[in-house]
């Protein structure tokens, strides 16, 4: 670690047989490779879904932005993932009269999916927008007092080949760089779809 | 004996072993058995293939239970010996006084003895066969039992026991001694000139000794020995110091088996324990194995057969008269009915002792040269008799009284009745019970071991001592209104017979029990019991994810594995309890779920990596999506 981060960022990695992923685990890569940021692989920390919340909490309370990363099943989180959320956002500590432990914190998606841009939109087989199925994260981070941005999001990833993957992965790197030094147009970020949209907007280039 | 005859013999004894043990093992009659009929066959009534020197080799066999009784006190903690104190001293002392004084008596009416001939028979058969009731005791497993411990506590003060013995003996001559030898176990050297306080000054400094080498010399020498790096000098060293504490003792006078008892006592605690005990075990295995041969082969079939009625009544009545004693003690020891069988007919022989100490007693003038021929061959016949004993105990008797291990004291009243019923709070059950109790289920906790009870009670657990086993007791802890049973006692016998009772007399009792082994858990779904938990499943199964994950594997994936092969295993095995009756259909169907279960499990994990990855990049979704442009 260089200096001390601006912005003490965690990415929250999820993913059940991460030695049969290709495009995840170069992401996972990249992200552990980002000095000065935690990576805190879940399904390694609890394989049996014993999730220590304590430990938990006391994480997200040392840091101020989070990355929930994780492939994008069936429209929505890996189970872990969700009883994570259950057990850790408790009543009374996330949310509530008096769970105001987030409050100002920051969420970013970091998802990879099966399916193209296109599939995912009014027209497409899937109907909706990434972002609009992640309704149910955004309005919990709502719910906490934390601002959702918009999902940085791999699409296709049947499809891609070793160095679309290794772009993407760099790309990530990037923004989880940007994050950190409190340096991504965070005002260009909330209009874009999707974060990595146009990597230019957010001065990132 | 030249070369040539000392092979002959070997090869004779080794045939006779090789030949014997495994059929006489087929029978079910055990191998000390196997190894006495051997004898009988090669000894001089029978095939006359060993002859005179069967009683040489009787004398140099007996260094095999001094070795046994040094593996005996490798195993034995200080602290066990000091738990068996009450039993050495009081159930040991007093079958040895009351024995002798019954024999006494019995053998001044039958065989017209005076009192001192017969004060010393008595003595002398009031000893039991320390190599035949260990062995055979060990090989069915029973050393442990209520029985085994103060069968092995009563031995222990026998051979203690010859030393004074061996100084009243020479005291109660009435003829003139035969010959001034001093048989084997009697004093002889220096010590013997020695008289009074001396002599027992002699003793005791042996035994300080063995204890104060034992604590603080013996493990330099062993690490020195360890060190060379040379494994024969190790195992010379083991012989070395069991031959060395056996002279010792044997030149004050005491009994070789006793002090290499104490020589094992002191090492037991000591990192080189395994070392010695795997050095010295083939030693004592064959040296035991030579010892039963003697035995048979110097039984004198000529003189048994001359006075065979004589001899039997004599045989049959010490059998009987000992038995008696014993009883008697069991029943003022409070052993339940069964363990005070076993350990009334396992010790009811005459012992290996009696030889030497008849024909010590003989050349002393104590008894007539016939008189102790006569008695040897009683003895020896009594020994021989004692596996037919046990085979007898274990066929007949056993079954008929039921459970093992009745209580000796009363069950607790039991004041409480809950949904749960523990029966057995040991290792497994405490944990069971804790678990419970921490979720807030009250449990009744039954545990047949007193000594855990009160324990258990000392924490503040409340724990009840009884035998599960028994309606009664089932009852009393509320079994009519319970929910559940778990049965987690110490052996697969004891559980069965929990099982039983429970289902026969309590049919809306939920039983669960535990396993530990996969064959003992058919026996428990037999008996009766709803759910059967094999005792190591889970453990083994964490033991191999922490594997996995040493090596590399990913914690989710590793622990979907081994859920996936307790799911598999367990259904292999309750498979197989449905042809388990048939040993062949079993092992040819137990090797095939075998390869079904890693053949299942090889592909399985592969499908269900499949599955889970299915959001992402699996190969059939990218051989259905994987075209760029696709959706």
């Amino acid at each position: 670690m260089s200096a001390q981060p601006r912005q003490r960022v965690l990415v929250l990695f999820a993913h059940p047989s991460l030695h049969r992923s290709r495009v995840q685990r170069r992401l996972a890569r990249a992200a552990q490779a980002v000095d000065g940021i935690s990576f805190h692989d879940l399904y390694e920390a609890y394989p049996d879904f014993d999730v220590d919340v304590a430990r938990e909490q006391e994480l997200l309370v040392a840091h101020d932005l989070y990355v929930l990363q994780h492939p994008f099943y069936w429209y929505s989180v890996p189970a872990l993932v969700k009883q994570w959320i259950d057990l850790v956002l408790a009543h009374g500590w996330a949310y509530g009269r008096n769970g105001t432990a987030l409050v100002g914190k920051r969420l970013l998606c970091a998802l990879s999916a099966g399916g193209s841009e296109a599939a995912y939109c009014d027209e497409g087989d899937n109907r909706y927008t990434v972002r609009q199925l992640l309704a149910p994260i955004e309005q919990t981070m709502q719910l906490c007092g934390m601002e959702f941005l918009p999902p940085f999001v791999v699409h296709g990833t049947h499809g891609l080949d070793t160095a679309q993957i290794d772009s993407a992965a760099d790309e990530y790197a990037r923004v989880l760089a940007a994050l950190r030094d409190d340096r991504l147009d965070l005002e260009a970020a909330r209009r874009l779809p999707r974060l990595n949209a146009d990597l230019d907007a957010l001065g990132l280039a | 004996m030249d070369a040539q005859g000392f092979f002959f013999q070997a090869f004779v004894y080794l045939t006779a072993a090789v030949l014997s043990v495994p059929i006489a093992r087929r029978l079910g009659l055990g191998s000390v058995l196997g190894y006495l009929i051997a004898g009988a066959a090669i000894g001089p009534a029978a095939l006359g293939l060993v002859g005179s020197e069967g009683q040489d080799v009787l004398h140099f066999a007996e260094f095999g239970v001094v070795m046994m009784l040094f593996l005996i006190g490798l195993e034995l903690e200080p602290e066990q010996l000091w738990r068996l104190r009450g039993v050495l001293l009081g159930m040991g002392g007093l079958q040895v006084l009351g024995t002798a004084a019954v024999l006494a008596g019995g053998a001044a009416g039958a065989l017209g003895l005076g009192w001192k001939p017969a004060l010393a028979v008595g003595l002398v058969l009031s000893l039991s066969s320390t190599a035949i009731v260990l062995q055979s005791l060990r090989e069915k497993g029973l050393l442990r039992s209520d029985a085994g411990e103060r069968a092995f506590g009563v031995l222990l003060f026998q051979d203690i026991a010859v030393i004074p013995m061996l100084v009243v003996l020479p005291l109660l001559a009435t003829l003139v001694p035969a010959a001034a030898v001093l048989a084997h176990g009697a004093a002889d050297g220096w010590v013997a000139e020695l008289t009074g306080w001396d002599r027992a000054g002699a003793t005791l400094a042996a035994i300080a000794a063995i204890v104060l080498a034992g604590r603080f010399a013996m493990r330099p020498f062993f690490r020195f020995l360890a060190r060379s790096g040379v494994r024969e000098v190790f195992t010379a060293g083991a012989l070395l110091l069991v031959v060395g504490i056996a002279l010792l003792m044997h030149s004050v006078g005491l009994s070789p088996a006793l002090g290499t008892f104490l020589g094992g006592v002191v090492l037991a605690g000591s990192e080189y324990r395994h070392q010695l005990e795997s050095d010295i075990e083939p030693f004592k295995g064959l040296l035991l194995v030579l010892f039963f041969i003697a035995v048979g082969a110097s039984l004198d079939f000529r003189l048994v057969a001359a006075e065979a009625r004589a001899i039997a009544g004599l045989v049959l009545a010490l059998l009987a008269i000992k038995f008696a004693v014993l009883f008697a003690l069991g029943r003022a020891w409070r052993m339940g009915l069964d363990q005070n069988l076993l350990f009334s007919l396992a010790l009811a022989q005459g012992g290996e002792f009696g030889f030497v100490l008849f024909s010590f007693a003989a050349q002393n003038g104590v008894l007539d040269p016939d008189t102790a021929n006569r008695l040897v061959a009683v003895v020896a016949l009594s020994m021989a008799g004692t596996p037919f004993l046990l085979l007898l105990h274990e066929r007949l008797l056993q079954p008929r009284l039921g459970t093992r291990g009745r209580p000796a004291r009363a069950p607790d009243a039991i004041d409480e009745q809950n949904p749960v019923i523990l029966a057995g709070f040991g290792a497994f059950g405490s944990i069971v019970g804790r678990f419970l109790v921490a979720n807030g289920v009250a449990t009744t906790v039954l545990d047949v071991d007193s000594d855990h009870v009160d324990l258990l009670r000392r924490l503040g657990i409340r724990a009840y001592y009884g035998d599960a086993s028994r309606e009664e007791l089932l009852r009393a802890a509320g079994a009519e209104r319970a929910r559940l049973l778990i049965v987690a006692t110490g052996s697969a016998d004891g559980t069965i017979a929990v099982i039983r009772t429970a289902r026969k007399h309590f049919p809306g009792l939920a039983v669960y029990a535990r396993a530990r082994s996969r064959l003992e858990g058919y026996d428990l779904f037999e008996a009766g019991a709803h759910r059967v938990y094999r005792g190591q499943l889970d453990t083994s199964l964490r033991t191999g994810v922490d594997a996995l994950r040493a090596l590399g594997f990913p914690a989710h994936p590793a622990h979907r594995a081994a859920q996936a092969f307790r799911r598999l295993d367990e259904r292999a095995w309750l498979e197989l309890a449905a042809v388990r009756k048939d040993p062949n259909v079993f092992q040819t169907r137990a090797r095939e779920s075998i390869r079904v279960l890693e053949e299942l499990l090889r592909g399985e994990f592969h499908e269900r990596e499949e599955r889970d990855d299915s959001a992402g990049d699996s190969g059939s979704l990218r051989a259905e999506y994987g075209k760029p442009g696709e959706p």
